[in-house]
């Protein structure tokens, strides 16, 4: 291990109302993964668009390989050998692996010694793909493993990964992490940014922490707990969600035999699903992402409708039922898509309370709203799930992610739900709010309501499940016990099989 | 440099702001063209904008104001309850035409019997025939798929052809000696939309549209069905995910605006235009699309926008026979409105930033 490869120093960056970087300064050597740690709005996403070129700094400079380096664009980033795997992949389903990895290159070669290098490169790197595969049927790893490829044929120097595990089987992440180190041998460096500290602890030399945009610390993330370098992110310490022993119930939800065909061509298809959900009880959904959560979640809210006797809610078949009368019934639902799907972007708090919550919460007489009582309703939301909001006037999209996901979450809880089914209930919440989701989930667990909670965060299903089972392609793995289940039989349950044996040298 | 910067949220200011910037840059650009043609430009402006309302025979243009009026804005409250939920009928004129035969049909059985039902049968009738010829497109669209912007267009011209034939055939006037078009129903006592103060230009149909503008208001901002309209539009995956029925509000927001464009048209036939000849329509159900933007598809605002629509008519008619402005030049001119309308809307969700030049 040399000396510094990129120094960033001072790198100021202001969008109209936040300082997303306020003088950030630290340094990656040569050969060394380096941690990026951050809760989400922290200013690390600002920060590599930096180093990659998408986003100029306000003010600050970096120097790489001793030279002043300030790119305009991402090419420019790209030749002086920076490239980056994005969390969302930008890859064309209807075309193949080598064309995809094609579009990206300034000078494509033939596609035949393209697929020939690809096939060099997978097999040094221990990333199996086939060149000629069509992305449309490949799983989230596989995508994420076209994307490294793309990189990995320009040689770079820094290689920059938002969030990569973050749609992998934990076996998966073990093949991404091999292939990490094998670059890391031959002196590449690694910016790798993610909230996940167990990983961070097993993967990096070094890590760089930001709070609010500023850098507030860096430590050996090897000789650090996870709860420390938690603690520095969050700034303050905060508690983990405790569960009361609670005795369950009768059935209160049960789903038999469900199968619907995919809306769209390359969404998924629900392949004989069936559990029950007893009340007081938390059931845990894993599963990679696009293995059907969307559309599990679609078919239990009533946007999907199915044969009448395929859901049971408390023995009666509604399976037929629309939204409204689902949620009359008691089982409401918070999708994972907060804009536009969960809450309307341009209307207020207020506006988006109504949304679900009209008939339940008697907020409307013969039709007419009784926006009075919509507002004091949205304020109750408010005040208890802790919404950082000018006012229940503001319209859903002035909110932050977390904000609005705690809105969300807040609207369907307070409405006593007696099934609650959530989808990435605490997805882009930084920590200490998402504590406090996952307890008001126990909570209403522990008052007799039954929880489905669909999350590809495997640490949050374990803290709160009583069960756990797994998406896989529309199918439900078997369904067991939360308790003592190891990660090899959670990635087993997830379906992380294919393509998972790491290619050899 | 001038740089748009993205607001947080729309704002509400500029929201009402933008619709009286439109019309000042209108009037300024306006007075820029008809400089160029050659006429003095401050009294072409006046002549559009303030003859009719305060000059020396105001007494005549002031009830043209409203009999121009209701139509556009009876037709763009319906409208804009459909736009706002993303359903888009543009085929009012159509409707419009329609509502007057079936409106006018009803008034020409009875001939001549007296009666007071007559006239509300009438009303009934026009709304009926407007609902009707939207429920085509609406129809389509939910059995088929079809796209309801070229179906309820197309029946625009179908309408047409169909008033075309009743001016000339069934409808005709027996007594007309041969002559296209229907019997007066300015001379059929219970059949006439007649003034009801005379001199006002106050008709039946003036009250409609007042009804109309009260109507949506509460409905869009009181009602669950107007929240889900708005809803509709701005989400529509939220609107599925809150319970709201496609289907149903594409069967409402059509069959409203058809009826409204149906009462517009008997009104039109059974008062200020009398009878049903092969050039009845003469735009209105185009315009309101007009009105209905330029007034943010808010009813409030519909009913400003209508009158502000109107007094362009009457005022650049009066424009062209005074100062010999082409009608080119007019219409011209009311296109501009709509589209410097369209270029200031950026203003509600942007604000205009002087940016300094970017620091390394």
């Amino acid at each position: 291990m040399t000396g510094d490869l990129l120094s960033v120093v001072g790198l100021t960056k202001a969008y109209p109302g936040v300082v997303a970087n306020d003088a950030v300064s630290f340094a990656i050597r040569e050969g060394e993964v380096h941690a990026l740690l951050g809760e989400n709005g922290a200013g690390k996403s600002t920060l590599v668009k930096m180093i990659y070129g998408l986003v100029t700094p306000d003010s600050g400079s970096m120097t790489l390989h001793g030279a002043p380096y300030a790119p305009a664009e991402p090419r420019a980033a790209r030749s002086a050998g920076v490239a980056m795997v994005f969390q969302h992949f930008s890859l064309f389903d209807a075309m193949s692996v080598a064309e995809n990895v094609a579009l990206g290159m300034e000078e494509p070669p033939a596609l035949r010694d393209l697929a020939t290098r690809i096939r060099d490169v997978s097999e040094t790197y221990g990333l199996p793909l086939d060149p000629f595969r069509t992305v449309g049927g490949l799983s989230a790893g596989e995508r994420q493993r076209v994307e490294i490829i793309r990189c990995l044929l320009q040689d770079p120097k820094l290689l920059i990964m938002d969030e990569p595990t973050s749609v992998l089987t934990p076996q998966e992440v073990d093949i991404l992490f091999t292939t990490l180190r094998k670059l890391t041998a031959e002196g590449v460096a690694i910016l790798y940014i993610s909230h996940k500290l167990e990983e961070i602890r097993a993967l990096c030399d070094h890590a760089t922490i930001l709070r609010l945009g500023k850098t507030v610390g860096t430590c050996i993330p090897r000789e650090t707990s996870a709860r420390a370098m938690a603690e520095m992110m969050v700034g303050s310490a905060f508690a983990a969600p405790a569960r009361a022993d609670r005795d369950l119930g009768p059935v209160a939800i049960e789903v038999a035999g469900l199968s619907l065909t995919s809306p769209g061509q390359f969404g998924t298809a629900l392949k004989d699903i069936s559990f029950a959900v007893k009340e007081g009880e938390v059931l845990g959904i894993g599963g990679v992402a696009g293995n059907g959560q969307d559309e599990l979640l679609a078919a239990l809210s009533g946007e999907a409708l199915a044969v009448p006797d395929a859901i049971r809610l408390k023995g009666a078949g509604i399976g037929r039922l629309g939204p409204s009368e689902r949620r009359a019934r008691g089982l409401l639902t918070a999708p994972e898509e907060r804009l536009g799907h969960a809450a309307a972007p341009d209307m207020s708090l207020i506006e988006n309370t109504v949304l679900t919550a009209a008939a339940r919460e008697n907020l409307m007489r013969n039709g007419f709203l009784k926006w009075g009582a919509a507002e004091a309703f949205t304020r109750k939301i408010i005040a208890a799930f802790d919404v950082r909001t000018p006012g229940p006037g503001t319209a859903a999209r002035a909110l932050s992610g977390g904000n609005l996901q705690k809105f969300v979450i807040g609207r369907e809880v307070l409405q006593r739900p007696e099934v609650l089914v959530v989808n990435q209930p605490t997805w882009g919440v930084d920590a200490a709010a998402a504590a406090a989701i996952r307890q008001a989930l126990l909570d209403l667990a522990a008052n007799g309501a039954a929880v489905i909670c669909i999350s590809q965060d495997l640490d949050e299903l374990m803290e709160i499940s009583d069960r756990f089972c797994a998406l896989n392609e529309g199918r439900l793995s078997d369904i067991k016990p939360a308790e003592g289940l190891s990660v090899e039989e959670i990635g087993l349950m997830m379906g992380g099989s294919h393509g998972m044996e790491v290619a050899h040298v | 440099m001038l740089r748009l910067e993205k607001r947080p949220q729309p704002s509400q200011v500029w929201t009402y702001l933008t619709p009286l910037l439109a019309v000042v840059i209108t009037m300024i650009m306006g007075a820029a063209l008809f400089a160029a043609l050659g006429k003095d430009p401050v009294a072409a402006i006046t002549t559009i904008f303030w003859e009719p309302l305060f000059g020396e025979f105001a007494f005549y243009y002031r009830p043209q104001l409203l009999i121009k009026g209701a139509p556009l804005v009876l037709i763009a409250i319906g409208l804009s309850l459909g736009f706002r939920a993303g359903i888009w009928n543009i085929g009012a004129e159509g409707q419009y035409i329609i509502g007057a035969l079936t409106g006018a049909g009803v008034g020409l059985a009875f001939y001549p019997m007296e009666s007071w039902v007559i006239f509300p049968l009438m009303v009934l009738a026009g709304a009926f025939g407007g609902w009707i010829w939207a429920m085509i497109p609406a129809v389509l669209k939910l059995r088929f798929g079809t796209n309801e912007i070229l179906v309820s267009l197309m029946l625009v011209y179908v309408a047409e052809k169909l008033l075309a034939a009743m001016a000339l055939g069934l409808m005709k006037n027996p007594e007309g000696m041969g002559f296209p078009g229907s019997r007066n129903l300015r001379q059929y006592d219970s059949a006439h939309n007649a003034e009801l103060i005379t001199g006002s230009g106050m008709h039946w149909g003036v009250v409609a549209a007042m009804i109309a503008v009260i109507f949506a208001y509460i409905l869009l901002n009181r009602h669950i069905l107007g929240y889900h309209i708005r809803l509709t539009g701005q989400a529509p995956r939220a609107a599925r995910f809150a319970g709201v029925r496609p289907a149903r509000l594409v069967l409402f927001c059509l069959g409203t605006s058809g009826a409204l464009a149906g009462l517009a048209g008997m009104f039109e036939v059974a008062g200020p235009a009398g009878q049903v000849s092969i050039d009845f329509n003469v735009g209105y159900g185009f315009t309101a699309i007009i009105v209905a933007f330029l007034g943010r598809l808010h009813p409030v605002g519909i009913l400003l926008a209508g009158l502000l629509m109107a007094l362009t008519y009457i005022g650049g008619e009066l424009a062209q026979s005074n100062l010999g402005l082409p009608a080119a030049a007019i219409q011209l001119f009311q296109g501009m409105l709509l589209f410097f309308l369209l270029a200031v809307d950026v203003l509600t969700n942007y604000r205009i930033r002087l940016s300094r030049p970017e620091v390394a």
